[in-house]
């Protein structure tokens, strides 16, 4: 062996280096999301079902205008119509949210990502910032869209809601934050399952299976499911007519935001403890 | 400069590593030797800040890896090559590594360059080869020109050439003065490329040696030897203090040990004796590695008689 002509540890020659930064972090995640194709796809169905959906429901709604009740007239909410869409998109956002963080344990790159950023609470919060803004942007130009194009097709037919009536747009710019809020909440259970399977799963059941089932229960249970259901709740944020036992847009949207919190706090400890 | 101090790791029930200490020094390739499940990976694991010790630390320059604050400029790690996104193409996954420790993008071309896998640096990688995958895991570990690198198993999956060019990129980067440690359950590809072998079994440490002392004090020798007289000649070397004895089938063909060859020589010599083959036999580094982790393998095929 050659042990014996090895040269002595040359000194350092490397040039000094700077502290990784937040920012560093997020310039990383950002390129993570845009160079996988599913990332792509996952924003295209979520406008197109947004955009989509949001005007079958107004077109549907507004055909059904002339023949209801006096009390479906007096709660007819064109706005919440035409953003009823963003409800079914939002898996668009929970399965990209999911992606996100857990196809990185099915492949193994947490691991290169946990050694290059070895702090990870900096990790997970760069992905959830990440994704939150870029789901904000498409949100906001999918619920826009969706207002727009809803508000086109009711038009004639019943009457229509224009952005400058009272909560109109705030509940337009809500569909965007909404969304901006589940993308947090996914990417969260992703870093808390691991597996997309079943991060995929909870994410569903969360946002459309239990809000669905709470529909079949008795009136008693039903009603503080609607009224408190995060999800339910945060939708609250794109409704212009108030119904009784639904909580305050702001209010809904805050029992959303708390549950996220709550539940990225999980993920946060959990991901800093268990072993990558 | 590696240190462990007392690194314990317990999964359940199991033990994979047993309080284990060592130094690895700059300027030296050092082996990362064990059979499989030896707990090699999970050492590699807790340096990095991917597994927490159940007892012990381990630092790197000093620092436990969590606390480095630009980790990829000090440490460059491969672990597993088929660990990235197959739907990332080469050079956006070297992009978004070297993005987060603030590397400049320049760098990735760089070791691209290096490493030679400009032309499929635009290819996604789930088309790669095990190969071009260690090659992109190489790449990742020299992005931040870190002092302290840590390869788990490099060579898997290369071939003759590519091992050729780890070999030599691994002794280049020791000269340079960087840290280097390898593992692997191949004895003979560590004899050519470490100068220093960290040798681990059950999780525990067997031996923490220079290359050299390893081959010197394991390698059994044996003197082999065919003669007519060979009877005469085995009574000649036992009353001379050593062990002789038939080898095989014939007679005439014994096996001396405790003696070298110029001794045997000269006794045959001495004696009268005819010799038609003297021949000195070193037992090879993997017979030896075999023997001193005999007692620690994890999994053996059934009936191994070992």
């Amino acid at each position: 062996m050659t042990d014996a002509t090895i040269a002595p540890a040359a000194p350092d020659h490397r040039p000094a280096f700077r502290a990784a930064t937040f920012g560093d972090a997020l310039r990383s995640e950002w390129t993570k999301l845009h160079s996988v194709r599913s990332t792509f796809w996952a924003l295209t169905v979520t406008v197109v079902l947004g955009v989509g959906l949001g005007a079958a429901i107004s077109a549907a709604a507004a055909h059904g205008y002339d023949m209801s009740s006096a009390s479906g007239k007096l709660s007819w909410d064109p706005t919440s119509d035409s953003l009823n869409g963003i409800a079914v998109a939002q898996l668009g956002i929970a399965v990209l949210g999911v992606l996100f963080i857990s196809s990185e344990y099915s492949s193994g790159m947490i691991r290169a990502s946990l050694i290059a950023v070895p702090k990870r609470g900096r990790v997970l919060a760069a992905k959830s910032l990440v994704l939150a803004a870029v789901t904000f942007v498409v949100g906001e130009v999918t619920s826009f869209a969706a207002f727009f194009a809803g508000q086109a097709l009711i038009s004639g037919h019943a009457p229509q809601a224009a952005l400058g009536d009272p909560g109109v747009a705030r509940a337009v710019v809500g569909g965007g934050l909404v969304l901006a809020a589940l993308a947090v909440l996914s990417v969260a259970t992703g870093a808390l399952l691991r597996h997309p399977a079943a991060g995929i799963a909870c994410m569903l059941a969360v946002t459309l299976v239990l809000p669905a089932i709470a529909q079949a229960l008795p009136d008693s249970w039903r009603n503080p499911v609607t009224e408190f259901w995060p999800t339910y709740a945060g939708g609250q944020l794109t409704t212009v007519y108030h119904s009784a036992r639904t909580l305050l847009p702001w209010p809904g949207f805050g029992v959303l935001c708390l549950f996220v919190a709550i539940v990225y706090a999980i993920a946060w400890t959990l991901l800093d403890r268990r072993d990558a | 400069m590696i240190e462990a101090r007392g690194l314990v790791k317990r999964y359940g029930a199991t033990t994979a590593v047993d309080d284990l200490s060592f130094s690895i020094r700059p300027g030296l390739v050092t082996g990362f030797l064990g059979p499989n499940g030896a707990g090699k990976t999970t050492t590699m694991r807790m340096i990095l800040g991917l597994d927490a010790p159940t007892q012990g630390s381990v630092t790197v320059g000093g620092h436990s890896y969590r606390d480095l604050p630009a980790p990829m400029r000090e440490v460059g790690a491969l672990l597993d090559a088929k660990a990235l996104h197959g739907g990332r193409r080469a050079r956006d996954h070297l992009l978004c590594l070297a993005q987060s420790n603030g590397i400049p993008r320049g760098r990735v071309d760089e070791v691209i360059r290096t490493v030679g896998l400009e032309s499929v640096a635009r290819r996604r990688a789930k088309g790669f080869s095990l190969g071009m995958g260690q090659r992109l895991g190489i790449a990742a570990a020299l992005l931040g020109d870190p002092a302290v690198l840590i390869f788990d198993e490099p060579i898997n999956g290369l071939d003759p050439d590519g091992i050729h060019w780890v070999r030599t990129l691994m002794r280049t980067l020791a000269a340079e003065g960087r840290t280097v440690l390898i593992s692997s359950h191949l004895m003979s590809e560590m004899a050519v490329t470490a100068d220093h072998l960290l040798v681990i079994g059950k999780g525990r440490l067997i031996a923490d040696t220079s290359v050299d002392d390893f081959v010197r004090s394991s390698s059994r020798r044996s003197v082999h030897v065919r003669s007519p007289q060979a009877a005469e000649l085995a009574a000649r070397c036992r009353e001379a203090g050593a062990t002789a004895a038939v080898a095989g089938t014939d007679p005439d063909i014994i096996e001396i040990t405790g003696m070298d060859s110029t001794e045997v020589g000269k006794l045959a010599a001495a004696h009268g004796i005819v010799l038609f083959e003297l021949i000195p036999v070193r037992a090879s580094l993997e017979e030896a590695f075999m023997e001193l982790t005999r007692d620690s393998v994890e999994y053996q095929a059934a009936g191994a008689t070992r």
